[in-house]
């Protein structure tokens, strides 16, 4: 082999590594920077949290109800996008809450009968976490649920066999199996409704600002100071889940 | 070394390998969506189908382009971050101009008691009412106006 012929393969391999390098990053920018259907919506300029203050929540059910009706989740069985559970606390006993949640709190909730006084009580309302690193996301099979480049987890429901992996990976029992269409369903963030500018169902009705929607990559919105001012905590940090629905003023015996 | 007749059976092997391969590069172009990877592990396409689904709420925004006296009156009650459709209900198509759906009217006590009635579980400082302590079997809204509740 003489000295030019090497010379020659070196300068083509080099030349092919570099076009086809400039050429996936250009694809990239062309793929991300093109939703069909919501033109002044760009995905990679967002990044999708919520923020759910505990010390505000009325357990009024406006969420459950307006979520039901915004996305067509099926009134009975009793399944749910979003819910509110009551807790009852023995303060020296965190562990073994009593906690009840009757039709999701659809109709509000019964009246409370205490047969010990000396306890704490408070709602709590819970959703699809929006973890980045989801566990239900990582279960699937067949790429049927998955991260949106905004940090959405979605279901692609022309490609879940339904076969209940995620329903049972998700650490916070937000999934069910949508009996109509035998495929896994849950909360999307109301993502049809954040992409054309306007807050999820349950934000947009909760009569006391409990559920705020925050974008953590607009450096202008609000959550940034609420997350660095107040007391915040995801749910079960233990799962390293990477939850983006951060709780003001959770209380340790909420499961 | 080897004859012509002892490779006979590495072609039969290798013939059998490429088929097997040609029927799963074929069985996977048919199978897989044309858009799966674009983004990530899943189908592009999926995003739009989120996407597509038709509005209930219409927003707050939408509301007080043409009922622009509520707001105004909301606007110092204690009951100006209430959305309308906390208790009108989802009210898209009324806002896109179809005038056949209208808002529901609340019931003037059931709606107020879904927020109002007193319960332990509440945060304290939220305003709730003891029923046999406030008033009559009547209306809520004999007394309060709901946009301006404040008496």
């Amino acid at each position: 082999m003489n000295e030019s012929t090497r010379r020659e393969f070196l300068f083509q391999t080099g030349k092919l590594l570099v076009l086809s390098g400039a050429a996936s990053i250009a694809w990239d920018a062309v793929a991300a920077g093109a939703p069909a259907d919501a033109p002044n919506y760009t995905m990679t300029e967002h990044w999708w949290a919520m923020v759910i203050d505990v010390e505000k929540c009325i357990g009024c059910g406006n969420c459950v109800r307006a979520c039901k009706a915004e996305n067509n989740v099926p009134l009975e069985p009793y399944y749910f996008r979003t819910w509110v559970e009551r807790y009852v606390v023995d303060p020296e006993d965190i562990e073994h809450p009593i906690v009840d949640s009757p039709n999701g709190a659809y109709d509000g909730f019964p009246e409370l009968t205490l047969s010990n006084p000396n306890v704490k009580t408070f709602f709590v309302p819970k959703l699809c976490n929006h973890c980045a690193n989801s566990p239900c996301v990582q279960v699937c099979p067949v790429g049927a649920t998955f991260d949106s480049p905004d940090g959405v987890v979605l279901v692609d429901k022309e490609r879940c066999l339904g076969c209940r992996y995620c329903v049972q990976a998700c650490p916070y029992g937000c999934r069910y199996i949508d009996p109509r269409t035998n495929t896994v369903d849950k909360c999307t963030l109301c993502y049809h409704r954040i992409t054309k500018g306007l807050l999820p169902a349950c934000v947009e009705v909760c009569p006391t600002a409990a559920r705020q929607l925050g974008d953590l990559k607009n450096p202008n919105d609000p959550i940034h100071a609420f997350l660095r001012t107040h007391k915040v905590q995801v749910l079960k940090p233990q799962m390293a889940t990477g939850s983006k629905t951060y709780y003001n003023g959770l209380d340790g015996s909420v499961r | 070394m080897s004859s012509r007749q002892d490779r006979a059976h590495l072609v039969r092997v290798a013939a059998l390998f490429g088929g097997a391969l040609i029927l799963f590069f074929v069985a996977r172009a048919v199978l897989v969506p044309k858009d799966f990877g674009i983004y990530g592990h899943y189908r592009a396409g999926a995003l739009a189908d989120a996407r597509a689904r038709p509005i209930a709420y219409a927003g707050q925004a939408a509301c007080v382009e043409c009922h622009g006296d509520v707001g105004d009156l909301r606007k110092t009650s204690s009951h100006a971050h209430v959305a309308c459709e906390s208790c009108h209900g989802p009210l898209a198509t009324h806002a896109s101009g179809d005038d056949a759906t209208r808002p529901g009217r609340p019931n003037g006590r059931t709606t107020c008691m879904r927020c109002h009635l007193a319960s332990l579980s509440k945060p304290a400082k939220f305003p709730q009412i003891v029923l046999k302590d406030h008033a009559d079997d009547g209306p809520c809204i004999a007394c309060h106006q709901p946009h301006a509740p404040k008496l």
